[in-house]
């Protein structure tokens, strides 16, 4: 595993500078590279990670899985690429199952409003031939970060060293 | 009123309580406060271990092991040690399972020290071993290392401070709360004076597995003609983040592993089941775990280390532990004082170097066991206030 993208990941706030001293690398070599990861399309942004559970209002979101005809020469990619134009579509995978192929998350203010954006804008596509809806309940982890019972503890630790 | 003064034993009133506790007592008042302080791994147990524990409670083992310890865990310390440190214990009487690291020091000091016998305790060092030593109706002699030696203990430290009462030397390394550590060259050196004088070693090795760069730790019992003159002192705790399971245990010569059961078994009885059954899988299964966490305080190690240095404080680099020791001298203050003030005026807390031994001032214990993110921003803190001195 490269350790930069790693240290990246879990911590975009730090500068080059601490970067290199945390991996025991030169300041130049690490702007470098984070230079390249840029260009190839593998660093793609920074994001901040909400807990939207904790904001009352914030909508509701649902995974929505699509069975697929794959098409000559494209396969999944043409519907994938369909169904990633939505605004309001934030993840879409292909996946391996003998149920669906695409698993899209989808973001919308109610569950009216998500049932009606599937069966209208999705289920419609020439190459789906079904749909299951999944609406998320409870985030129990994101990004790899808990969300859920996420209480510190410190307090009650030990005095001793 | 009863005067318990006179009804208490007077060896226990006369212990300092440990140093630390005050600037805990200041943080527990605090709202927000970044600590930097904490002595254990912030990791959680590996997941893998604690299935174990809960899986032999769920089979209903409920009940005392052996006054040593299980017989299978035994035998994974003794494997776990012949792998990791290259020496060989026989685990039907080289080794016993104690209740973490400070019941085997509480236990090896117990057995070997009697009324007059002097004990060498080099410092800045864990707090332990000084009053359990004045407990022990041994008497304490402390050597005080030196940052220029990079806070080792030196050779010529250790002869000038033998007399014929010496009976041990406490040998705390990789060191809390330094980061010391000491290559096979100084250890080499030791090892000669303590075949000279004829003295008995207790080796703390505890942080053993947590050393960084070229080299691993060596242990001193690995040392020719050493096994026999030392009782290793390990443990969970550390390594495998293990603190509150309570469980260490000790290795040394069957003569001296008998008289420290027999106290264990009066005192104790037997180290806690669970953890022990918990144990045996973290030692099966658990290297790649400690070589995860250990480069985890690698990468924070790394970063706090040039980051002090950038703010000016001196920083000998620690090679063991997680601990970093920087010198605050720059500031003019004591110890005490600049501990308190940053906690004060900044909310962080860090150690005064003098709860380790009075050679300890002029510096402070960090330590790097918690998060980037903690620790980030712990520094920035700090940064300001020394921006404001």
């Amino acid at each position: 595993m490269d350790k930069l993208l790693e240290l990246l990941e879990k911590n975009p706030e730090f500068s080059a500078a601490q970067l290199a001293s945390m991996l025991g690398e030169s300041e130049e070599s690490v702007r470098k590279r984070i230079e390249s990861y840029k260009e190839k399309g593998i660093l793609k942004g920074t994001k901040s990670l909400i807990n939207w559970d904790k904001v009352p209002g914030s909508g509701v979101w649902a995974l929505i899985e699509l069975k697929v005809t794959p098409q000559p020469e494209t396969g999944f990619d043409d519907t994938a690429k369909i169904v990633m134009s939505y605004e309001n579509v934030e993840n879409v995978y292909l996946a391996a199952s003998s149920r669906y192929d695409l698993m899209a998350l989808v973001r919308g203010e109610t569950i009216q409003e998500i049932a009606e954006f599937v069966s209208k804008r999705l289920s419609t596509l020439d190459a789906v031939i079904g749909t299951a809806t999944n609406f998320v309940l409870t985030r129990y982890k994101e990004g790899g970060v808990a969300f859920y019972d996420d209480e510190t503890e410190d307090e009650q630790r030990s005095l001793m060293m | 009123m009863t005067d318990y003064t006179k009804l208490l034993n007077s060896k226990v009133q006369n212990l300092k309580p440990s140093g630390i506790r005050r600037f805990f007592d200041i943080a527990n008042e605090m709202d927000h406060v970044i600590s930097l302080s904490i002595g254990e791994p912030d990791f959680t147990t590996p997941w893998h271990v604690r299935q174990e524990g809960i899986e032999s409670l769920r089979r209903g083992k409920t009940w005392y092991s052996p006054n040593r310890g299980f017989s299978e865990l035994r035998e994974q310390i003794s494997k776990y040690f012949a792998r990791r440190f290259s020496v060989e214990y026989d685990p039907g009487d080289e080794v016993v399972v104690t209740v973490g690291g400070s019941e085997a020091i509480d236990l090896c000091l117990r057995a070997i020290v009697e009324q007059g016998d002097e004990v060498i305790i080099p410092q800045p060092s864990f707090v332990c071993y000084e009053p359990l030593t004045v407990m022990a109706d041994g008497t304490p002699v402390i050597i005080e290392t030196k940052a220029e030696d990079g806070f080792r203990l030196t050779a010529k430290d250790l002869e000038a401070h033998i007399t014929p009462k010496t009976k041990l030397l406490i040998l705390p390394f990789p060191n809390n709360p330094t980061g010391a550590v000491m290559r096979r060259e100084h250890l080499e050196e030791i090892a000669k004076v303590v075949e000279k004088h004829n003295i008995l070693v207790l080796s703390d090795e505890i942080y053993g597995e947590l050393t960084y760069g070229r080299e691993k730790h060596i242990s001193f019992a690995s040392l020719k003609g050493m096994k026999e003159r030392t009782i290793v002192v390990n443990g969970f705790s550390k390594s495998y983040a293990m603190t509150g399971w309570r469980l260490g245990y000790a290795l040394g010569p069957k003569e001296v592993i008998d008289q420290m059961t027999k106290l264990h078994q009066y005192g104790i009885m037997s180290a806690p089941t669970t953890a022990q059954y918990a144990a045996i899988e973290a030692l099966k299964n658990g290297d790649k775990d400690i070589e995860r966490m250990r480069e985890e305080y690698d990468v924070r190690r790394r970063l706090i280390v040039d980051e002090f240095c950038r703010m000016g404080l001196t920083c000998f680099e620690p090679e063991g532990a997680f601990y970093v020791f920087p010198s605050i001298q720059v500031s003019g203050m004591s110890s005490e004082d600049f501990c308190e003030k940053l906690i004060y005026a900044q909310h962080v807390a860090i150690v005064p170097g003098t709860a380790f031994g009075d050679c300890g001032e002029g510096f402070a214990r960090v330590s790097y066991s918690y998060s980037l993110k903690h620790i980030k921003q712990a520094l920035e803190s700090m940064e300001r206030f020394l921006d404001e001195l």
